[in-house]
């Protein structure tokens, strides 16, 4: 039952060190605040799950906290590569990254499965892909009414998921709405869940019948952080620093000047500084 | 009346010719997304655009930085979670089009997004493939744009990303894919089709202005032309217009956002 937090306490109570965690967001939505939590924290150790991962998880690779990744794209949107993760997996800084990678089809299927409590996902995809001569968890099955071959890719099964969303009622219920990426499906698919939002609102009475709501007894923590999907964008409150995205390019291509920035930015501030950050991009989508 | 483009322009305008008002057509993030939508505000008005962040039948005013702008989601007939895209839309069989860019492409379409070099010791460690690997294998058709340099048109990719025709012939036939592949490659230099039995990219027409050796002198393996090479119709001025005024739409509106 979801449980009213501040994002300190619902980080340290469900993200421990050596989890497997996802901090989904398909552009929209990415729970950065969380994230930055996660390293004020120090989590060690970790397995990263999503399916883009971007500039957030570009920070907890270069701040040494990420043993694995599995992913499907990892790169910064409109903007290039991702040169932290980039300098893991090149010259192993700060630390050698393991990666388990995937495609985008197999990686919503294994979300979809893992909500579906199955233990791999079963689709039509990788033919011909050179992933599945890199990637041991890329295999085949043969449907057994029809003899296709079709790829399996084992189930994700987070320890613990963080999203951010629009709105929690005062049950807290969870209301996402826009582009709703793979963000349900994580959620339903981890131990525990860790949901950030804008707001807090009365009720659910206004929203459409067939809105995607989690109902409050399928998340373990709601956490009032307005602002906090920045530089990403929460449909219906701000737009996406595109401004961010294009400097975390230069701030990342050196190592010096990364721990500079996570020092100043994320180290020595609390999720609060989120708020001001989305203060001129209001207004629009 | 002479009309002045530039290359850049010639082979967004020549991509967005070929797509057509009926097509459901999957699209790329980059050069592919202002090819797809300058068809969309020019000869294909009813066509539908996907992008794979679930949004469907999108008409963006601007051309969106990422596959998951707000824009997208603002304009489209519905935004369907990612699951629902890749299975039911996508790999249900149901768009025509995929249309992609490439890092690296090779003479049959097969394209690398992955990594340079050796994919456990890359030399460069691209973004990976995203939805590729399956918009590859599910669409009806491939459609390629990308600018021709001898880096990213190569003898062999480095990794197959996306599977395009392999080696050639009925590799893809001989896999089960049951889907046409790449039947297009559009270069700021020319339009190149597949041989019907090789299925080796081939130069069809060239762009206004090319010549044979500029498109050899930026491609990484030996270029065959059609016997009855054609030169590409230069771009209307409707069609230039269209490009153009979307362009300034989408910077004055980035510009906006960032100031």
């Amino acid at each position: 039952m979801a449980k009213f937090q501040s994002l300190k306490e619902a980080v340290s109570d469900n993200l421990k060190d050596g989890d497997t965690v996802a901090f989904e967001g398909f552009t929209h939505l990415i729970p950065h605040a969380a994230a930055h939590e996660a390293i004020r924290q120090n989590r060690k150790g970790l397995t990263l799950v999503r399916m883009t991962p971007d500039v957030v998880y570009d920070q907890m690779i270069g701040m040494g906290m990420v043993d694995k990744i599995i992913f499907s794209y990892a790169g910064n949107p409109g903007v290039g590569l991702l040169r932290r993760m980039r300098d893991a997996v090149e010259n192993k800084w700060p630390k050698a990254l393991e990666i388990e990678e995937h495609s985008h089809a197999a990686m919503a299927n294994a979300y979809e499965a893992g909500a579906a409590g199955l233990p791999c996902a079963v689709f039509r995809g990788y033919k011909g892909a050179g992933l599945k001569d890199v990637n041991n968890n890329i295999r085949e099955v043969t449907c057994p009414f029809t003899g296709e071959k079709l790829a399996a890719v084992p189930s994700v099964r987070p320890d613990v998921t963080f999203i951010h969303a629009q709105k929690a009622n005062k049950r807290g219920d969870i209301l996402i709405e826009g582009i709703i990426g793979v963000q349900k499906e994580a959620v339903l698919a981890a131990k525990r869940a860790v949901v950030t939002v804008e707001e807090v609102v009365d009720d659910f009475d206004d929203v459409h019948v067939n809105a995607c709501i989690l109902p409050r007894w399928a998340v373990t923590s709601v956490c009032v952080v307005p602002g906090g999907a920045h530089p990403s964008y929460a449909h219906g409150y701000y737009t996406r620093d595109n401004a961010a995205y294009v400097e975390w390019d230069k701030i990342a291509s050196d190592r010096g000047l990364f721990q500079e920035w996570m020092q100043k930015n994320v180290l020595t501030v609390d999720e609060t500084v989120f708020e001001k950050r989305i203060s001129t991009l209001k207004g629009a989508a | 009346m002479e009309i002045d483009f530039t290359t850049d322009e010639m082979m967004t305008i020549a991509a967005a010719r070929a797509l057509g008002n009926d097509d459901i057509c999957f699209v790329g993030i980059g050069a592919p997304s202002a090819a797809c939508n300058v068809a969309r505000l020019t000869h294909a008005p009813d066509i539908t655009l996907i992008y794979e962040s679930g949004t469907i039948g999108t008409a963006p005013d601007i051309l969106p930085l990422s596959i998951g702008d707000g824009e997208l989601c603002d304009t489209a007939v519905t935004t369907v979670s990612v699951p629902e895209m890749f299975r039911y839309w996508l790999q249900g069989g149901r768009v025509t089009v995929g249309f992609l860019g490439a890092a690296q492409l090779d003479r049959f379409g097969n394209i690398n997004t992955t990594v340079i070099g050796d994919y456990n010791a890359p030399s460069i460690r691209l973004p990976g493939g995203g939805g590729a690997p399956e918009i590859a294998s599910s669409c009806g058709e491939i459609f390629i744009t990308m600018k021709q340099t001898l880096r990213g048109m190569v003898e062999v990719v480095d990794f197959f990303t996306s599977f395009g025709h392999g080696s050639g012939g009925t590799d893809r036939a001989d896999l089960g894919i049951i889907t046409k592949g790449p039947t297009l490659l559009i270069t700021d230099l020319a339009v190149w089709r597949p041989d019907p039995k090789t299925k080796e990219f081939i130069v069809r027409s060239l762009h206004p202005g090319v010549t044979r050796d500029h498109v050899q002198d930026t491609c990484g393996w030996p270029v065959k032309f059609a016997d009855d090479l054609g030169v590409t119709d230069i771009p209307t001025e409707l069609e230039l217009t269209t490009l153009r005024d979307l362009k300034a739409r989408t910077e004055a509106a980035h510009a906006v956002e960032v100031a």
